[in-house]
């Protein structure tokens, strides 16, 4: 019986205030030793404050085939940016 | 998928990379991308691990303290390398038992340099200094390759490497203050480890089959006499400040290159090295092989415990 310890995703939190930023992956048994296994592997010198590990089977990703479909309805919205108005030279900052 | 669509999307994936554009892991890529960076990624990672073995040799030996954390330190980072490094190649869809696999049975390569032995505590310094220097001038280089897991795993393995380099030459610079002795010691260090270091860079441009790809997918950025000539250039006068001298009687400035001249590299050695039959091979295999299989309970006792747990916490929901 031999089963591999499965792979997790590491996202690192550098200091408060910043949010948590994904820094790789690992494998562990469970999640604690995740945790510890990315103390060891991505916070040697003081790279994060806070670590979430999850297993890497449960994030769902979009596929960059579909790019197209998924984001191409934000392309045509130039009104949701402010440089779509127009406004008097007079206004400076706004 | 038509020949016609494939070769229509090889024209849109080379674009990509021309405009540095970054692949990552779900996109489309041509198989011969994916199957040249498993291999690369595969064997550098296979070289920082290997390549713990001839420092971990002299941990207990250093001569102080304060030899021993750094030692200690630059091993760990050299194992954390490794993994940055097997978490990219993972990503191109191979496992890490596949990997292990590669390098244990002798399919999958490492760098040559850990085949040679670490004999006296001079050749920590020499390690340091010229073969990490070596490592590091290689793999700056690949910082700005095409496939974003590897060049993220690079940045990071960038950052942290040049206090391995500093580390070593603070040992060659203390070695060749201290007693006639010592000083021996650091020129042995470097009489051995200098050609092989040179030899890192692998083959002579017009004897490698592969740097017109690899420079086209930015999997090489100069080639292999480039960097090897950039090596020496800034290697020499570091050897000259500390009083130690090259092992190279043909070594010599040359003015209109603004680079040093040096003699030939003997590349049956390199070959004999790489195909296994340089002076540690088997040993350090031995020890892989060994450290793999030696583990395989503790492995299977603690996926043992987080099921057992698993299954605990699932009743004690009921």
């Amino acid at each position: 019986m031999k089963k591999n310890w499965p792979l997790w995703e590491v996202f690192v939190r550098s200091k408060n205030g910043l949010e948590h930023r994904h820094f790789g992956s690992l494998h562990a048994a469970d999640a604690d030793m995740a945790l510890e296994n990315a103390r060891d592997v991505y916070t040697r010198r003081n790279e994060g404050v806070s670590i979430w590990v999850v297993e890497s089977k449960h994030i769902t990703a979009s596929n960059p085939e579909h790019n197209g479909e998924l984001f191409e309805p934000a392309q045509d919205k130039v009104y949701r940016h402010p440089t779509f108005y127009n406004l008097p030279d007079e206004i400076k900052h706004m | 998928m038509s020949e016609e669509q494939i070769k229509n999307l090889e024209e849109q994936f080379e674009a990509r990379i021309v405009r540095d554009d970054k692949i990552e892991p779900k996109d489309w890529m041509p198989e011969k991308y994916r199957q040249t960076h498993i291999r690369q990624i595969s064997q550098h990672a296979h070289s920082e691990i290997v390549g713990m073995l001839p420092e971990g040799n002299w941990i207990t030996r250093a001569p102080s303290l304060r030899r021993k954390v750094a030692l200690l330190a630059k091993v760990q980072d050299e194992g954390g390398h490794g993994l940055y490094l097997y978490s990219a190649a993972e990503t191109l869809g191979i496992s890490r038992d596949e990997m292990f696999e590669q390098l244990h049975s002798g399919k999958a390569k490492y760098s040559s340099i850990f085949n040679y032995p670490a004999l006296t505590w001079a050749d920590m310094g020499a390690i340091g200094w010229l073969v990490d220097g070596a490592a590091i001038i290689n793999q700056v280089a690949l910082c700005g390759t095409s496939y974003g897991p590897y060049a993220r795993a690079m940045v990071r393995i960038c950052k942290e490497e040049s206090f391995h380099q500093r580390q070593g030459y603070e040992i060659m610079l203390k070695l060749s203050e201290g007693t006639q002795e010592q000083k021996d010691m650091a020129q042995d260090a470097l009489n051995r480890f200098w050609w092989p270091s040179l030899m890192m860079f692998g083959p002579k441009d017009d004897e490698s089959p592969h740097t017109a790809q690899s420079m086209k997918w930015k999997l090489k950025r100069k080639t292999n006499d480039d960097l090897r000539q950039q090596f020496v250039d800034q290697t020499v006068p570091q050897a000259e400040l500390i009083g130690l001298t090259i092992p190279d009687p043909d070594l010599k400035w040359n003015e209109d290159k603004k680079g040093y001249d040096f003699g030939p590299i003997d590349w049956d050695e390199f070959w004999q090295v790489v195909k296994g039959h340089g002076p540690c091979n088997k040993e350090r295999m031995k020890a892989r092989v060994n450290a793999w299989e030696e583990g395989a309970w503790v492995r299977d006792a603690a996926m043992a415990y987080a099921e057992k747990q698993q299954e605990r916490k699932e009743k004690q929901a009921v």
